[in-house]
Formats: C-alpha cells, sequence, structure tokens
C-alpha cells in the first residue's frame, strides 16, 4: 500500500519577496509602479503649487469668453463675438478638414506612386524614385512654406483681372478664378432650400446642416444601396446560369434618376464667383493657406505610403502573380485583383501610422496662416488669454481623441482584411 | 509610454520652475549679461545691420538697461520674439525684460501678470494700402484682404472696427513682419494693418516706399513699453527709471554731447542726482552711483534715440507727434529725481 503525502506546505516569509524567482519581478513592478506615482504626483502638486504662486490657477473659464478675432476659412457660422470654445471648434473643423482632404491624396498619390516605382519601364521607375527621395528628404515645414510661397508669388492677384485687357482672366468659360489669395470655384446654390437644422442647441457647441445636403446624402444612398442589391442578383444569376443579365442601365438610372429629381425639386444652380471691389465675391473660395497645405502634407506623406505599398507588393510572393498571369489574366487586373488585395495585409498597419502623422503634421498650418486648432485655441487664444497650460492641455487632448479615432477606425478594418490563420 | 508622461511632465514643470525665480536683478549681474526680448525684425525699432549688431528704438532701450545694470551698453543677448512667442519667453524666465513695441493693456496688466515699467512710444493702429487702389479712407475696405499679425491686440482691434462700421474683411494671419511684407508686396493681401509706426518702418524698406500710402484713420490706442514680470518690483523699478532717465535727460538737456561735462556737476540738482554726483538714488535702486550716466552714455537721451532710429532724418520719418515732452505739446512726463 502506497500513502500520498502532501508535498511540505511552505510559510510565506517577506524575504522571498526578493529571493524567490516566484515574487521578485513582481515585488520589483510594485516598486518601479510606486516610484514613478510619487514622481509624477510631485511635478503635479509643483506645478500647481507654481502657478498658484503666480496666481494663475488652472481654470477653464476663459472658454466662455468672446473671442474677438475673426477666422478666415468658417465651416459653421462664427462672429468675433462668439466664445473661444467656438472658435476652438471651428479651428478643429478646419484641422478635419485638411487631414481628411490629406489622407485621401496622400493615399491615391502614395499607392499610384508606389506601383509606378516597381513598373519596367526604367523611366517611370526612375522618376518615381526621384520623387520618393526628394519629398521623404526635405522636412514637411519647407515644402509647405514653398508650395505657398509659389502660390503667392507666380498666380496673378485678384487686381490684375480688372480692367479693359486685363494680365489675367478666369479659366472654363469664366466659372474659376485662380489667384494668389486661392481658387475661387462655382458653389451649389439652392434656390428652393429647405433650410437648416440646428444641431446641438443654440449655444457655443451649435452645429447647423444643411437639410438640402442630408436629403441627397439620403437619396443617393438609397439609390446606391438598391443599385448594390441588383448586381448582387446579377451576381447569383450568373453563378446559377453562367449567363449575367444586362444590369448597367438600370443601376446607372437608378443612381442618376431619383438625385437629379431631387436636385431640380430643390432648384440647384450653381452660383459663379465674380470679381467686386479688392476681391472675387460668390462661389466657394479655396483659400492659399488650405491649398498650399494640403497639396505640401499630400504630397510629404505620398511618398511615405508610396514606398509601404512597394514594400507591401514587393512581400507577395511572385509565385501569384504568375500563377494569375499564367491564368491568362492581364498585368492591369493581375495589380489590381490579385497582387494589391494581398498586399493590403502588409500595407494597411504602417498606413494608419502615416495617416496620423499627416494629421499631427496638419498642426504646422500656422506657417501659412491656415486656422486650425493650433491657429485658434493654441494660437490665438492662447496669447490673448494668457492660459498656456489650459489650452496646450486642451489641444494635446483633442489631438490625442483625433489621431485614437482614426486608429481605432482603421484597427477594426485591418481586422477584417487581416489573413484568417489556422 | 511611461517615458513620455514623464517628459511631458518634465517640461511643463520646468516652464512653471523658471517662472517662478524672483530677484532678476541678481540674476543679470550674476550672468553679466541681460537678456532681452525683442522683434524678428524691424526696422528702426529692432533689427540687426550689415554687420549683425543690433539697433533700433527698442533696442536703445535694452543697452541702457543693461548699461544703467552692468556698466556696459553691449553687454545684452538679444532674443527674437515673435508677437505669439513674446508673452511665453517673459513668464519663462527666457527673458529679462521685453522691450518689443508691445501695447500696453489691462488684461496684459493684470491677468497675463507682467508689469508695463512705462511707455516709450505712444502708437495707434494704421492701415497701409497701396497707392494704385486709389482708397482714401479705411471705411472704402470693405471686402478687402487684410494681413495681420496674428496674437496681437491689433487683430482684436481689426475685428472690432470692421464689425462696428459693418464692413466685411478677410484677415489673413501672419506670424512675422517680414512675411506679412512678403504677402503684401505680392498682392496676395490688400492691406497691412499693425501700429502706424510698424507700418512706417516696413515701408522704408520697400523699394518704392511712395507706391503705399498710410490711410488717415488711426483705429487704436496702442501705448507701446517695455515689460517685466509681475511680483519682482526691485527689477521692475530699475527699468522704469531707466526709462525715465532718458525722458528726464531730454527735458533738462542733457544730450550725449553734454554728458561728460555734465557729470563733472553742475548747478541743477535733478541733473546732479540723475547723473549720481548727488544724493543716493542708485544706491536706492540697487545700482552704481553713476548708473544714469551709464545708461545715457549708450545713445543719448529719448531725443536722441528717437531721432537717430526713427525720426524724420531716418527712412523711416517718423514725426515726433504724441511722443513729445510734455513742455512741447507731447504725451512724455517722467516723474522728478528726487
Amino acid at each position: 500500500m502506497t500513502t500520498l503525502t502532501d508535498p511540505p506546505k511552505e510559510s510565506f516569509r517577506l524575504s522571498m519577496l526578493i529571493y524567490d524567482t516566484r515574487y521578485r519581478s513582481m515585488t520589483i513592478q510594485i516598486i518601479a509602479l510606486i516610484g514613478f506615482l510619487l514622481l509624477l504626483g510631485m511635478l503635479v502638486t509643483n506645478t500647481a503649487q507654481n502657478l498658484a504662486t503666480l496666481g494663475k490657477e488652472p481654470s477653464f473659464r476663459f472658454l466662455g469668453e468672446p473671442a474677438s478675432y475673426d477666422i478666415n476659412q468658417r465651416l459653421l457660422e462664427y462672429t468675433s463675438r462668439d466664445s473661444h470654445l467656438r472658435a476652438a471648434l471651428l479651428g478643429l473643423l478646419n484641422t478635419l478638414v485638411v487631414a481628411f482632404l490629406g489622407c485621401i491624396t496622400a493615399t491615391i498619390l502614395g499607392v499610384i506612386i508606389g506601383v509606378l516605382r516597381l513598373s519596367s519601364n526604367w523611366v517611370v521607375a526612375k522618376l518615381t524614385t526621384i520623387y520618393v527621395e526628394i519629398f521623404r528628404n526635405v522636412p514637411v515645414l519647407l515644402w509647405i512654406v514653398f508650395t505657398m510661397a509659389i502660390m503667392i508669388e507666380t498666380m496673378p492677384a485678384p487686381r490684375a483681372f480688372k480692367g479693359e485687357n486685363p494680365v489675367a482672366t478666369m479659366a472654363l468659360n469664366d466659372s474659376v478664378a485662380v489667384t494668389n489669395r486661392g481658387i475661387y470655384i462655382p458653389e451649389p446654390l439652392f434656390s428652393r432650400s429647405l433650410g437648416d437644422v440646428h444641431l446641438l442647441g443654440q449655444g457655443s457647441m451649435r452645429f447647423d446642416v444643411s437639410l438640402d445636403l442630408i436629403a441627397i446624402v439620403l437619396v443617393l444612398g438609397l439609390s446606391l444601396w438598391g443599385a448594390a442589391k441588383i448586381k448582387l442578383r446579377a451576381d447569383k444569376i450568373q453563378e446559377k446560369t453562367g449567363e449575367r443579365p444586362r444590369t448597367w442601365h438600370t443601376r446607372l438610372g437608378l443612381i442618376v434618376v431619383p438625385t437629379a429629381v431631387l436636385l431640380v425639386a430643390l432648384g440647384f444652380h450653381f452660383g459663379y464667383p465674380e470679381l467686386k471691389g479688392f476681391n472675387f465675391k460668390g462661389g466657394t473660395h479655396l483659400r492659399n493657406s488650405l491649398i498650399a497645405l494640403w497639396l505640401a502634407l499630400s504630397l510629404y506623406t505620398a511618398a511615405f505610403i508610396a514606398e509601404i505599398v512597394r514594400a507591401g507588393i514587393l512581400a507577395v510572393s511572385h509565385g501569384q502573380t504568375e500563377a494569375a498571369a499564367a491564368l491568362g489574366i492581364r498585368p492591369g487586373k493581375i495589380m489590381s485583383l490579385v497582387v494589391l488585395p494581398q498586399a493590403m495585409r502588409v500595407i494597411i498597419p504602417p498606413l494608419i501610422s502615416n495617416w496620423l502623422n499627416l494629421t499631427k503634421n496638419s498642426s504646422l498650418a500656422i506657417a501659412v496662416g491656415y486656422m486650425d486648432i493650433t491657429g485658434t485655441l493654441m494660437g490665438i487664444t492662447l496669447n490673448q488669454t494668457g492660459r498656456e497650460l489650459e489650452t496646450v492641455l486642451l489641444t494635446m487632448l483633442i489631438y490625442l481623441s483625433i489621431s485614437l479615432s482614426i486608429s481605432a477606425v482603421m484597427n477594426w478594418y485591418n481586422k477584417r482584411v487581416k489573413l484568417v490563420e489556422r | 509610454m511611461k517615458n513620455t508622461v514623464i517628459l511631458g511632465a518634465l517640461t511643463i514643470a520646468g516652464l512653471s520652475a523658471g517662472a517662478a525665480a524672483a530677484g532678476t536683478l541678481d540674476d543679470v549681474k550674476a550672468r553679466g549679461k541681460l537678456n532681452c526680448g525683442v522683434t524678428t525684425g524691424l526696422v528702426g525699432f529692432a533689427a540687426p545691420d550689415a554687420n549683425g549688431e543690433w539697433k533700433g528704438f527698442d533696442v536703445a532701450v535694452c543697452r541702457a538697461v543693461a548699461a544703467a545694470v552692468l556698466g556696459d551698453g553691449s553687454a545684452v543677448e538679444f532674443v527674437p520674439t515673435t508677437g505669439k512667442t513674446r508673452f511665453t519667453a517673459l513668464a519663462s524666465g527666457e527673458i529679462d525684460v521685453l522691450a518689443r513695441n508691445t501695447t500696453w493693456t489691462f488684461s496684459r496688466d493684470v491677468d497675463l501678470k507682467f508689469e508695463f515699467t512705462g511707455v516709450n512710444y505712444y502708437d495707434g493702429q494704421g492701415f497701409m494700402v497701396p497707392k494704385e487702389l486709389g482708397v482714401s479712407s479705411a471705411k472704402e475696405l470693405d471686402g478687402a484682404t487684410v494681413c495681420i499679425q496674428t496674437g496681437t491686440t491689433t487683430e482684436l482691434n481689426l475685428a472690432d472696427f470692421f464689425r462696428s462700421n459693418n464692413i466685411s474683411y478677410e484677415p489673413v494671419p501672419i506670424e512675422t513682419n517680414a512675411e506679412a511684407q512678403q504677402q503684401y508686396l505680392a498682392g496676395a493681401c490688400d492691406v497691412y494693418t499693425t501700429d502706424a509706426s510698424g507700418l512706417a518702418a516696413t515701408r522704408a524698406t520697400f523699394e518704392s516706399p511712395a507706391d503705399h500710402v498710410l490711410l488717415p484713420e488711426i483705429i487704436s490706442k496702442e501705448p507701446l513699453g517695455p515689460l517685466v514680470r509681475h511680483g519682482d518690483n526691485e527689477w521692475g523699478d530699475v527699468v522704469r527709471w531707466t526709462l525715465n532717465a532718458l525722458i528726464t535727460a531730454e527735458e533738462l538737456g542733457v544730450t550725449s554731447a553734454n554728458l561728460a561735462e555734465m557729470a563733472g556737476g553742475t548747478n541743477n540738482p535733478e541733473i546732479n542726482r540723475l547723473l549720481g554726483t548727488e544724493g543716493t538714488l542708485g544706491e536706492m535702486l540697487g545700482l552704481s552711483a553713476d548708473w544714469g550716466k551709464n545708461a545715457l552714455s549708450v545713445g543719448g537721451n529719448y531725443g536722441e534715440v528717437f531721432a537717430d532710429n526713427i525720426g524724420e532724418a531716418t527712412p523711416i520719418g517718423l514725426a515726433r507727434g504724441l511722443n513729445a515732452q510734455w513742455t512741447e505739446g507731447g504725451l512724455l512726463y517722467s516723474p522728478p529725481f528726487r
């Protein structure tokens, strides 16, 4: 008969925290954490104390006071009597606009250049290499200032459009004016407008959205959804019978007709820019600062994205291309149907970080006088109210939220396209 | 991640720790150099000349303070600041005094915790336009594109002026005077607005100054003067009375030409107190007895500094106007040296 005896029970001694490998790492981590918290606490109290000595206790009340300054590019209605908070909101929207435009343009350009860099055409490959190397190796601030300087110095001032024999004339049948203050393009107008809907109340955060826009987006969205359904049905029929019904005309009609009817019902027409007094009036004014910032950020980031795309394509085994070629698929189709979808898995994670970079680089906007969040909240508001700590913290928080949101969305997308491993 | 937090917190703590330092006078004496904040370049007020030496009306104030404290008008480290960075530079202790045509306003004095030590130039905001536009009044500027230096009082005056006159404009915010000049000359803005003295100084550097006019409207009061941190009264006194010494010297007729002679003693006791041959004014400030003489030995009295840098004989060509002595119908009025 065998007896099972319990292993001897070890009693816990304090020295085991250091000498026992089971506890040692935990002990060290706890000590490090306490030390870190102490240091942090000391810094915070020190800062608070010094600010109190200066008589500048942190307070966010300044956000409610009138901003008293004007902002040139306004996506929402704003006057100089509005609060600093609203000025910050307008700045934030301006940041988002340039970041959004920049990310799209940079991605499109980057993909094209990345693919072209792998071209077997020597000239094309070398030209794109030169592009990448030039843009990647010069600081983006210089590109921004340089683009702005080129716009200001080479394009005609509005007064050049004046007179009997003007030095400069409007382009595209007198509908677009390219000046050194920016580009004026026709704006969409509605003679039977539905008006605005007031979101978020009437306070500093008021956010008016045109009902016309909502209606158009809704109708267009429904049409696209319907068109997608038709295509799905056609796909099914093709899979079953091998014959694809002709659907392009119904799909096209479904997309175009409802929107067109809605536009006519709303009395859609264009408002053209016209030289009146000092400036062009009417039309949409794409300011030189927006264009310079947008272009420079896109061109700069596109160079990095091009390298990422090239790396992603090279990561797809050459056998894939050869196999696709053996099936008789044409080179263009091989790229878009076989190589790029697989390359996307490698491309997406570094692409996210480049989008984040572009968004953060947009804070260089003040170099060309673009009123983004750095220009309003951390620029003029900081300067007029003298609340450095509060405005800087607030601006950091805003950039953090923007970046984290972009990451969250892109990580979700990355999970979807990721190779499912078994 | 942890590192970033620590670094960030360190930066903030560092900034605020610097701001709390007191005893600027002792610091300057120990350092042997005065850190003076000036503009990034406005000819006549503060700009490096062809030899890289800072010259100008505001620079003269810095040099006079350095001479009063250290006995050497060249013991100055000039720190160029923009409209946006100047207050942070002063509050953080990077500079000891800010002499950068800065307007004395209530909120800067009270809320931003600075102390204005006097006014060295009475100014007002004006407009400059190219002559070819044919504009004769600022009220005709409806719809114009206006270049402004961001972070200045001019930005707020401008918004108020156009709003109260019910006319529209397009502001173009710009960081420095040089950039504004470039945009204005290229026609990217119709109008450039800043203090009238700044406009005159900027226009003087143009290829053809006659093609540009200053509009008659002066839309604000801009008393410009040197400022120091609030709460260091001894240092504030030094800067205030150095400026007053320059003004008083002009009133009493002490010039760089007769300075040496007068420092030997005169029968006007106020001159003697100013130049340190009588009384203990220097000691009271914590300076040497001949501090006033030193301050005046750099560029002469206020009138001489004005004439040399921005007066009518210079390309900038500003008349004394409000900046004449009170005895001549101006606003300059120094408290007595007694």
